[in-house]
């Protein structure tokens, strides 16, 4: 029997001395850090380089010389399914507290670390890209290798961007908790977090364009255009966004290259599509992968999804000027933003049908499987959030929704409703599969979740609505003098109600979550062993 | 004419024509006859059993 030598890789060594050097720096910089915040996520980043380095000759040491490498490489991807159900349910937490701090200021307890402003970026990014950013890179590594039937590429970069990205949601988090950041809404994270995520998103491009180019089936799935389209995307929105100097490598302090009106265009242009991009392409491939499997039904419209796909990702990078409308942003800008994002309402919409449609000849498992009830409901939110959004950057609706909490129930219909949900779908179907489960422990359980959260969505976004256009009615009311009927301070008492029901539709959202980590543990710890063998399946493509 | 009247002209009439071009090269990728096999067989992908 021929006798393999055990050899460390090219990118396992590569791997290794980069990890290495970089905690050499990372030790240099913590040694002269200016300041405190710089201190600690230097010695962070030294720890988990040091670590990284570690695990790299631990599986070196621990492996077998003739390694078997050919079925699907699931490990990271079990690993950033856990990550994003603890994430999603930390910052769901933070989401209520905060809406809890709006109800009850004196709930901040007057400290700097738990004020509004430090634990809000807290939840928008521990649910956007902790929970979101886990969910799509699961998902992702798991549809590309499904539909391309090939293995991810490499055997230490996989790994490196599932603990490389979470290792940038914890500097970023941590930061702003210690009140690190660049005040750029949904870019909070300062320069050097900047530059980590830059590294982890090219290995994150590289290893999504290898499994593409290793494929094995002739033809490249939607779903797959959709996560390139993010990948590809976001790498664009974070490096065009990010443009600063740091005062000195040795603290954390950074300022923009550009200014006003240039950085405020700059910004939206970047937050806007993290909506498009993010929030929206990355969980489209979902859709376009999870809603067929668990239907069993084929794609509705093929034809559709690639106009719906082309459609959607050259409309939407125009559309962020809606959100500087009548600002110092010049007056045409904001008509071109306004009118792209009406637009938007034809591949959003095609996009929704072909969505829905799918179920064609599937509709009475609406009844019987709540796991593709809650993603059925979720494209329906996708379909409410995508018409209100275009109708909300019509200038004249603008006027009047613009600053006040009408946006914030906006989002969430969106957030909550429509990745959220798919984003829950997605996972309560991931788990079984991955860890070779018959079925999940409990769909009993699953109803629960989804009529919990339901309910607490209806009331999140009823509460703004009505809430956000009190305000700006409120705002604009004049008396017969021509003076303002109200003070700013009148409108605030009148949204005490409205923020009080708020919270407790959060407080559901969490609740549900919860159930969900529950049933989905369950499953994992003593859920059936499914028969076939899904985690060793061969490659082969099919007839 | 100012740059700005340049670039402003040139952003809404090239810029229509661009879209126009490209929501028609779509139409006719998505559309084409022969390519009807080809997305009938793809919209199955993520049904078929490995």
């Amino acid at each position: 029997m021929a006798h393999t030598i055990k050899r460390l890789s090219v990118e396992e060594g590569l791997f290794a001395v980069f990890l290495t050097a970089l905690a050499f720096a990372c030790l240099a910089i913590a040694a002269k850090a200016v300041d405190g915040v710089m201190a600690f996520h230097a010695t962070v980043g030294l720890i988990f380089s040091a670590l990284g380095v570690f695990l790299i000759f631990n599986a070196y040491f621990k492996r077998p010389a003739d390694v078997d490498e050919t079925g699907y490489n699931l490990g990271p991807i079990k690993f950033a399914s856990v990550a994003a159900m603890f994430w999603g349910i930390a910052g769901f937490l933070v989401g209520d507290i905060i809406a809890w701090q709006l109800t009850f200021p004196a709930l901040n307890f007057d400290l700097e670390w738990t004020s509004f402003g430090r634990l809000r970026p807290l939840h928008t990014s521990a649910v956007i890209f902790a929970f979101g950013g886990n969910v799509l890179l699961a998902t992702s590594f798991y549809v590309v290798q499904r539909t391309c039937h090939a293995r991810l590429p490499g055997r230490v970069s996989p790994w490196f961007i599932i603990l490389g990205y979470n290792a940038f949601i914890v500097i970023a988090g941590t930061g702003y908790l210690f009140g690190a950041t660049q005040g750029k809404e949904y870019a909070e994270p300062e320069w050097y977090a900047d530059l980590w995520l830059t590294i982890v998103w090219v290995a994150y491009l590289l290893v999504f364009l290898g499994t593409l180019w290793k494929r094995r089936e002739p033809h490249i799935y939607v779903a797959n255009w959709f996560y390139l389209a993010f990948i590809v995307t976001i790498a664009m929105l974070h490096l065009g966004n990010n443009i600063s100097i740091p005062v000195s490598i040795y603290g954390i302090k950074s300022y923009q290259l550009f200014s006003g009106v240039q950085d405020a265009l700059v910004q939206w242009w970047y937050g806007h599509n993290a909506v498009g991009f993010f929030l929206t392409a990355g969980f489209l491939a979902i859709m376009y992968y999870f809603i067929p499997k668990r239907a069993d039904r084929p794609v509705y419209s093929y034809r559709l999804s690639i106009v719906h796909f082309w459609a959607l990702i050259f409309l939407y990078i125009w559309a962020g000027p809606h959100h500087l409308h009548y600002t110092a942003l010049p007056d045409w800008a904001q008509t071109l933003g306004m009118t792209f994002s009406i637009i938007l309402w034809m591949p959003s919409w095609g996009g929704m049908i072909n969505g829905l449609m799918t179920l064609s000849g599937a509709w009475d498992k609406l009844r019987t499987d709540p796991v593709l009830r809650m993603m059925v409901v979720s494209v329906a939110f996708y379909g409410m959030s995508t018409f209100e959004g275009p109708l909300m950057s019509v200038k004249a609706v603008n006027s009047l929704s613009h600053y006040t909490d009408w946006t914030i129930g906006h989002v969430h219909s969106g957030a909550l409703g429509w990745v959220g949900y798919i984003s829950f779908g997605a996972l309560y179907c991931l788990i079984p599969w991955l860890w070779n489960r018959k079925k999940l422990y409990s769909d009993r359980l699953v109803e629960w979740h989804f009529w919990v959260s339901t309910l607490g969505i209806v009331l999140y976004i009823t509460s703004m609505w009505v809430s956000g256009i009190m305000q700006g009615l409120m705002w604009r009311a004049y008396d017969k003098l021509g003076f303002l009927e109200y003070s700013f301070i009148e409108s605030v008492e009148a949204m005490h109600p409205f923020y009080m029901i708020r919270a407790l539709g959060g407080l559901l959202f969490v609740l549900g979550s919860l159930i969900m980590a529950y049933n989905l543990w369950m499953t994992i710890k003593v859920g059936e062993k499914a028969e076939v063998d899904a985690a060793d399946p061969s490659l082969v493509p099919a007839e | 004419m100012s740059t700005y009247e340049t670039l402003a002209n040139f952003a809404q009439t090239w810029g229509l024509l661009y879209f126009v071009l490209i929501f028609a090269g779509v139409l006719v990728y998505a559309l084409w006859p022969s390519n009807k096999d080809k997305f009938d067989e793809a919209s199955h992908m993520p049904l078929r059993e490995d």
